[in-house]
């Protein structure tokens, strides 16, 4: 078995994908992609629904039509994939251990590692919602992955809670295969869902959508029953007396999505507590050298569009440490300031060539306002907004020319308009 | 008549005014692309969908599909009726139509790679 490789990739998903074939155009061919499913691609495989694709391809793709596009390319570069394999541990010298039933246990040495996770879903136990512990109780994500791919229903009554894009696409999905939907809750004022999703897979089946509810308490025994559904306050306290009641069988959760950064963490990675991802500079470079991030287990995206940009960013820069080694690096700082709740890169390298594009996220609804990165008094760039939401993800871009002369922590912040 | 649509085209979801005459669309307001006009256009004669749905193969795999155009909103669940009564065949390949005008035109086509 080989176990050095220049480049190694942990994950096989739309991120894992890109980042290979984007190091392996930039010139490195010696990289292994290690996959912990039974085939590469990732969520988009369960992803049946269309929808992607928009941004980079122009046209409105499955999730199994977007990673194939990636699948093939990887194959036509002849990348060499190990797929139903759990890599353990990495170390911040870049050995890899990893498992599988062919194998067993053995050590890969890399020149280069690119981190591509994924996310995963938050549970109920993240959420302290009292009542029993009956069967029927899934994340939105697991029962796509029953219907999807098993074939199987997961019930026949539906509450959903949270209104995240997996939770709007479940509603719709099991209402197609013959479920009653009954209701979606959302403790917050607004959505976290895109609004085409509120659209086609709520409006077109009148499924509610109860804005500033939460389930209080689930029943039953062996199999839910039912849930309580009560109204929230501006604190998100539940209020005596606004209680529903739901007969159902299932309930499917689809409350935010975490990185999944165990290994980032074992290595020893500088993580930010704010996208639970790991520190990196606009090339995705982690804080130990030669090991990058990118996709959800960086930043938890809207579109794998954007997954697919910056794992190829990611790709590149990696192909670039293994071919020409360590470069110095001037670093500033990119901190959220007023109304953002995060940006990403948290950093970046002044010695490189390029614009930077910043990803951030605003911590409320806002309207008409104005978002600006800025150093001290200097304005980097400004840009107005009609509407901005804390499920859309926003962009800002910094022109090389505007960096040159920065010295100090570059803070991105949004302002109302006549605030 | 003015109907407020939000639009599907894209991540965007721009909110479209719509307004009729007689059964004429005579305006469109709030689109931010020409897809926009188009679906606002449709939607409010009448409204079509892609389905998207998994048709089960012979060896028990879940194979996923879609109609390679869409069809119209209140013909949805005849046509999942009609996804549920298929079974596939393999070998299949991505682009494979599975059923022919499964609805108003429509293929059913594989959208996987299949092993």
């Amino acid at each position: 078995m080989k176990t050095n490789y220049d480049l190694v990739i942990i994950g096989g998903g739309p991120a894992g994908l890109a980042a290979a074939i984007s190091a392996y155009d930039n010139g490195v061919k010696d990289i292994l992609i290690l996959e912990r499913e039974e085939k590469t691609g990732g969520i988009l495989n369960q992803c049946i629904h269309n929808g992607f694709g928009l941004t980079r391809f122009k046209e409105s793709l499955s999730g199994p039509e977007y990673a194939a596009r990636f699948i093939v390319g990887v194959r036509e570069r002849n990348i060499e994939v190990l797929t139903k394999t759990t890599v353990l541990s990495l170390s911040k010298d870049k050995k890899i251990t990893a498992i599988n039933t062919q194998d067993g246990i053995f050590t890969l040495q890399a020149k280069a590692v690119i981190l591509a996770m994924g996310c995963r879903e938050r549970s109920r136990g993240a959420l302290n919602i009292a009542g029993t512990r009956p069967a029927g109780i899934y994340s939105a994500g697991t029962a796509q992955k029953y219907v999807n791919i098993k074939g199987y229903m997961p019930g026949k009554r539906v509450v959903i809670l949270g209104s995240g894009d997996i939770g709007l696409i479940m509603a719709r999905r099991m209402t197609l295969e013959g479920a009653k939907v009954l209701a979606v809750c959302e403790i917050m004022p607004y959505s976290s869902g895109l609004k085409r999703n509120i659209a086609q897979c709520l409006d077109d089946f009148n499924i509610p959508l109860y804005l500033n509810h939460t389930i209080t308490k689930i029943e039953g025994d062996k199999r839910v029953t039912g849930v309580v559904v009560s109204k929230v306050d501006e604190n998100k306290k539940p209020i005596a007396g606004t209680e529903m009641h739901f007969d159902c069988d299932t309930v499917l959760f689809s409350v935010g999505l975490i990185p999944e950064n165990e290994l980032t963490k074992g290595a020893g990675i500088e993580l930010s507590h704010r996208t639970r991802g790991a520190v990196v500079s606009q090339t995705r470079e982690t804080s130990e050298e030669g090991i990058f991030a990118c996709g959800n287990v960086l930043q938890v995206h809207d579109l794998v569009d954007f997954v697919s940009e910056e794992a190829e960013m990611a790709g590149m820069y990696a192909a670039k440490y293994i071919l020409d080694g360590k470069q110095t690096q001037n670093y500033v700082n990119v901190i959220n300031g007023k109304n953002v709740s995060y940006v990403c890169p948290q950093r970046i390298d002044k010695n490189l060539d390029g614009n930077v594009k910043l990803f951030f996220r605003v911590t409320n609804t806002f309207k008409d306002c104005t978002i600006t990165a800025k150093c001290g008094d200097k304005i980097l760039m400004q840009k107005k907004k009609k509407i901005a939401v804390p499920g859309e993800m926003e962009t800002l871009m910094l022109l090389k020319t505007k960096l040159l002369d920065v010295e100090g922590d570059i803070e991105v912040s949004l302002e109302v308009q006549n605030d | 008549m003015t109907k407020t649509l939000t639009c599907i085209e894209c991540p965007i979801g721009c909110e479209i005014e719509v307004t009729l005459e007689n059964g004429k669309v005579v305006s469109v307001v709030g689109n931010s692309c020409p897809r926009g006009k188009i679906y606002a256009e449709a939607e409010v004669v009448c409204p079509k969908r892609v389905v998207t749905s998994t048709v089960r193969a012979e060896d028990g795999e879940m194979i996923p599909v879609k109609t390679d155009r869409p069809v119209r909103k209140d013909a949805i669940f005849e046509v999942m009726e009609k996804i549920n009564a298929t079974v596939c065949k393999k070998p299949v390949a991505l682009g494979d139509v599975l059923v022919a005008n499964i609805c108003d035109d429509a293929n059913l086509v594989v959208t996987g790679l299949i092993e």
